[in-house]
């Protein structure tokens, strides 16, 4: 079963189409990874995709529902770790969980759950905005996971934690795949090659490329995805 | 289970918040004991506890605005509000979870200013909880007011349309300070277009017992309190979906 269909997905920002005419498919439990580089579209599409931008034209499927028609229900099982981290400051770690279980009538318990999960559990008690930059990040991407959606947004979910941090998280990630349909986007491709089970360059707001990782690097005359990814979305924009 | 959930958020960023605690209730206690103490030593009836409690008790509520408008802008100039406006939460739910946790911190912070008025000499009667009562559609338009501000300003801008110069122009044009009639003209008529003087004065008659008086303020504030939040809340749906 597809989790994610898209068709014609357009954005227009004063007549520059910045999302443009964009079609994909994603099966239910695949981590899907999209990449570009700065203004490619990426953000864009996880903001129509999950609701908080009305597309200019095309529609995005979640589940069979649709972002645009029948919204209500498309965010009951959806959840999005925006690219900042999108916290309540004066909560604590623990009320910050809470709220999102309340928000989406989750038991109270849920929020332990995805403490421990993520390791949050000694700082259950300290205000959000008094820890560290990285431990606001992943309480941010907690604060997704615990209505345990069928679909997740994660929009550059690693930016600014350090190298073990990121490490933790992409075992975090991972241990979500097969269960839940991840969208990731990233500018760390090692990140994508590890985590994705298909990868999407966009570049000026077109998806250029999809497929594996060695897919792409096959496509591209590369033995290194880097060099995959350069080529692909190099090559696209100097045309 | 949603507008209860973000509403107890909201409350407890309030709260939190020695801002909150400073204006809320620290300054009109200030102004109200200063005020006083100026009475007691000059011949004229300037600031007699039964007109000066229930207008400082009106300019308390002016910061309300402040607070609502720094917390709904906060979290729109966050990516916060984009985590939430992902979820199941409608325009209703925000709007009464920003509201809910504002009227009972309105009603707290006048019982607060007219006990204290009462220990400054304010005799003790019923009426006391009229003016409570008669001041909620006032603390109403202040919320609207800062709905208003914080869905269209940043949080720095609406720390000074808010802080500065609303809870002045309030002030001035609600007559806390000095009588309208001595301005007279003008500056009377625009003052009594505008809801503040009402609030002020619907609050003087509900601690007189003059309800006949009181109505016609009541009408007007909350005339106003629903315009502007009318306002806030088609303002706010607007902004909630980038278009």
């Amino acid at each position: 079963m597809n989790a994610i269909e898209i068709v014609g997905l357009t954005k227009r920002y004063a007549g520059r189409r910045v999302v443009d005419s964009l079609e994909l498919t994603v099966p239910a439990g695949e981590l899907f990874a999209l990449l570009g580089v700065n203004g490619a579209g990426k953000s864009t599409t996880i903001k129509m995709l999950s609701c908080l931008t009305t597309p200019t034209a095309g529609d995005g499927l979640l589940m069979g529902r649709s972002v645009t028609k029948d919204s209500r229900r498309a965010k009951e099982i959806l959840a999005v770790s925006p690219q900042e981290t999108a916290i309540a400051p004066n909560l604590t770690a623990a009320e910050n969980l809470e709220l999102m279980a309340g928000i989406y009538g989750r038991p109270r318990e849920r929020a332990g759950q995805v403490m421990d999960q993520l390791g949050l559990g000694r700082w259950a008690r300290q205000r959000a905005r008094t820890l560290s930059g990285g431990w606001q990040r992943r309480l941010s991407i907690a604060m997704a996971l615990v209505s345990q959606p069928e679909v997740l947004f994660l929009d550059e979910p690693t930016l600014g934690l350090d190298v073990l941090a990121r490490r933790e998280l992409w075992g975090t990630i991972r241990g979500l795949k097969g269960r839940t349909t991840i969208i990731l986007t990233t500018h760390y491709l090692e990140e994508a090659e590890a985590l994705a089970d298909r990868i999407g360059i966009m570049d000026r707001g077109r998806l250029r490329a999809v497929g594996t990782a060695a897919e792409l690097k096959a496509l591209a005359g590369r033995d290194r995805f880097e060099d995959a990814f350069v080529a692909l979305a190099g090559e696209e924009a100097a045309s | 289970m949603r507008v209860s959930a973000f509403a107890r958020r909201n409350l407890k960023e309030l709260v939190r918040d020695p801002l909150t605690l400073f204006f809320g209730l620290g300054f009109p206690m200030v102004l109200l004991g200063l005020m006083t103490l100026i009475q007691r030593n000059v011949p004229v009836r300037i600031f007699e506890l039964d007109t000066l409690a229930p207008g400082i008790a009106l300019f308390g509520l002016t910061f309300l605005a402040l607070f609502s408008g720094l917390l709904v802008a906060k979290d729109r100039t966050s990516a916060f509000l984009a985590r939430l406006t992902a979820s199941p939460m409608t325009a209703a739910d925000f709007l009464l979870g920003y509201l809910l946790p504002m009227l009972p911190m309105a009603v707290g912070q006048t019982a607060i200013c007219l006990g204290a008025s009462v220990a400054l000499g304010l005799p003790l009667s019923w009426n006391l909880l009229a003016v409570v009562l008669a001041l909620i559609p006032s603390a109403l338009l202040f919320i609207a007011l800062g709905l208003l501000c914080g869905t269209l300003f940043n949080d720095r801008q609406v720390g000074g349309m808010c802080g500065a110069i609303l809870t002045n122009v309030a002030a001035w044009l609600a007559g806390i300070w000095f009588d309208l009639s001595l301005v007279g003209g003008t500056f009377r008529k625009v003052a009594y277009a505008l809801p503040f003087v009402h609030g002020a004065d619907g609050a003087k008659a509900a601690l007189a017992g003059d309800w006949g008086a009181l109505t016609g303020h009541l009408l007007w504030v909350s005339a106003w309190a629903a315009a502007v939040m009318a306002l806030a809340v088609w303002l706010f749906r607007r902004r909630l979906v980038e278009r």
